[in-house]
């Protein structure tokens, strides 16, 4: 399969604001390493979840993709163009086919607005169609969306709808351009756990019909489990292992990741209690660790090359993974 | 006799468009040493029950009626006073949700805790009580050197913990922990909840554990009970309740829940939405959303059945049989 999105050495620092004492005294500037040097790519058609704890870079590198941040380097290819240092002019077309859904649908639709409005506005900025076919249009997102009947829907206002109407209602804004590639930003964690299931299940079925490529932000990796057909895993910016979805739950390469996996609560009484192999939290990415990043808390530390050198991701089969264990 | 008895506890919020019936006709008990598990989903009435027990409602909200006989005695018909200098904290203690984001700003957590101390033991001298403070740091795996750490000094796991070691400075014998993961990153939330089961286990303590997410209940209680609309609508032993579900809202939740160390399998959702409580569904609450709802359903609220030891469920499919 043809890759659609490839991220190429991308890095994405935040300066940080001193104090106006401390910025007379010193001239150093402090930076929030957000996302530091990670390459990765994803084929058309596929779902690729990002998957780290709050802090690991998630969040941003989704933004920087879709260009709501600008890289501080690195790029961007999306069919193969690059995106990242072309004017805004330019890329504007282009978010007709790179949508994004947000993570809080009670703070991503603008109250004042009808959803048919909100459903319909992308067109109205992408100056497609005339009034007649967007009705249509509108119509049959909410449709795809199952908002059934959608005259139901059109006249009503955000705070009539429950939070999974409202997620549906964000995913219809995002489809009704027929998009390539959407950034979903952890769509369903402000769900409740009944409804979450069956917003996951329309996104499926919204990929198979529409083969739309999605970037799937979580921190949950059950779910990610459930959607996702490969992940990369992050930790303070850095990716540390990339692969089959079902490859690294059942066999993690990564101290990492292990880790990761076995602090997952299983709900089920009768299995194994989730384990805490590492100790600690993630630390500041103002001052990330020298070398390897985790090996501050890495229970397969292996002396100090983890602290002197940075691992390169090495392949191994159809994995990657950033671990001086593996190179 | 259990710890805690809490027999058809009714709590119901007065708003402008009449009573909001958070907690309706609940009953559930919790034994020395055990854990329970209240699981739901959000506006279920959880969080009521544990603002119940302590009878630290907010204005609009009223225990209607029912018994809550915590050692023996009933809290709902104790005098205010006493209630506050020998129950609260010293018996019962909270850990609220979003805890890590209760502490004062601009207090030193151990001065915070000393405070709690003495407030409930004004006997204890502030040596005495700062000392029990490192005690408390050292039990919940902190630094004891830490209680004069300012909250923003401490990361979200270890403020969690301080509020734990908080909770426990009176030695209570019953905690409740209102989402005690919830905005803890995995990896923190699994050290919260192995803090939480050594720590029934070491000081013999009673837990109720509040949470939407089945799977942290999963990992600390013996005992669950699944809310719904203000209802508990089946409760009992946690590996019998998550082995052979009985009520259709517990299946659903259940399947709702994906798990990472069992196979793949498909997640299946709830139709529609949890219901209004200024207007509950007539009959059993649960029947708009029910595949298996019956004309009975609509009319006649189902009773709670016990269906093996201490296994109870309120479902008209099971009082057939």
């Amino acid at each position: 399969m043809e890759e659609i999105l490839k991220v190429v050495n991308l890095r994405k620092w935040f300066e940080l604001r001193a104090g106006f004492l401390s910025s007379l005294l010193s001239k150093k500037k402090l930076f929030v390493k957000a996302v530091d040097k990670i390459n990765f790519e994803i084929k058309r058609g596929e779902i690729y979840g990002l998957v780290g704890e709050s802090g690991s870079g998630k969040t941003t590198t989704g933004r920087v993709i879709l260009r709501l941040l600008d890289p501080t380097e690195g790029k961007v290819f999306f069919e193969g163009k690059e995106i990242t240092s072309i004017p805004l002019e330019e890329f504007k077309p282009l978010r007709r086919y790179m949508q994004m859904i947000f993570q809080d649908p009670y703070e991503s639709l603008n109250p004042r607005m009808t959803i048919g409005d909100i459903v319909e506005e992308p067109l109205v900025i992408q100056k497609i169609g005339e009034a007649e076919e967007r009705k249509e249009a509108v119509y049959k997102a909410l449709e795809d969306v199952e908002l059934i009947p959608p005259e139901e829907f059109i006249y009503r206002f955000p705070h009539e709808l429950s939070g999974g109407q409202r997620q549906r209602v964000a995913i219809a804004r995002a489809l009704i351009l027929n998009p390539k590639f959407i950034v979903a930003d952890e769509p369903v964690s402000m769900l409740d756990v009944s409804i979450r299931a069956e917003v996951l299940n329309l996104m499926l079925d919204l990929r198979d019909k529409y083969k739309v490529t999605i970037l799937y932000i979580t921190h949950d990796l059950a779910l990610a489990r459930h959607i996702c057909d490969r992940i990369a895993v992050m930790y303070l910016g850095k990716i540390v292992e990339i692969g089959d979805v079902e490859k690294i739950v059942y066999e993690p390469l990564h101290p990492y990741t292990k880790a990761l996996i076995e602090a997952v609560p299983v709900p089920d009484p009768s299995s194994k209690r989730s384990k805490v192999v590492i100790k600690g939290e993630i630390p500041s990415p103002v001052n990330p660790p020298s070398g390897c990043r985790f090996r501050t808390r890495c229970p397969a530390y292996i002396g100090d090359i983890c602290k002197t050198k940075e691992p390169e991701m090495v392949k191994i089969d159809d994995r990657y993974v950033a671990c001086h264990l593996y190179s | 006799m259990a710890l805690l008895d809490v027999i058809n506890l009714k709590t119901y919020f007065s708003t402008m468009r009449g009573y909001v019936r958070a907690v309706d006709n609940v009953s559930f008990y919790v034994e020395k040493g055990k854990a329970l598990g209240l699981a739901g989903e959000s506006g279920c009435g959880k969080t009521t029950i544990a603002l119940s027990l302590l009878r630290i409602l907010p204005p609009n909200g009223r225990i209607v009626s029912g018994k809550i006989l915590f050692k023996g005695e009933d809290i709902v018909a104790l005098d205010e006073n006493y209630l506050r200098t020998n129950i609260r904290w010293k018996e019962i203690a909270l850990i609220f949700q979003g805890a890590m984001n209760a502490l004062n700003p601009i207090f030193r957590v151990g001065d915070q805790i000393v405070e709690a101390i003495r407030y409930h033991e004004p006997h204890v001298s502030n040596e005495e009580a700062k000392e029990r403070a490192m005690k408390l740091f050292e039990l919940v795996g902190i630094n004891p050197e830490r209680i004069s750490s300012y909250p923003f000094e401490l990361s979200g796991g270890m403020r969690q913990r301080a509020m734990i070691a908080m909770a426990l400075a009176c030695n209570p014998s019953l905690l409740i922990a209102d989402e005690p993961g919830t905005a803890l990153d995995v990896i923190v939330q699994a050290q919260i909840l192995r803090l939480l089961r050594e720590l029934k286990d070491k000081l013999n303590l009673s837990m109720i554990l509040i949470s939407h997410d089945l799977s942290i209940i999963a990992e600390v209680c013996e005992d669950v009970a699944i809310m719904y609309a203000g209802k508990i609508v089946e409760r009992g032993p946690a590996l019998a309740i998550f082995k052979k579900p009985l009520h259709p809202y517990t299946q659903g939740l259940i399947s709702a829940f994906p798990n990472v160390k069992a196979p793949k399998s498909k997640m299946v959702s709830i139709p529609g939405a949890p219901p209004n409580l200024l207007t509950p569904p007539s009959g059993c609450r649960f029947h708009p959303r029910c595949k298996y709802a019956m004309d009975i359903c609509k009319k006649e609220e189902p009773e709670m059945i016990e269906v093996a030891k201490n296994h109870f469920v309120a479902c008209h499919l099971i009082n057939k049989k």
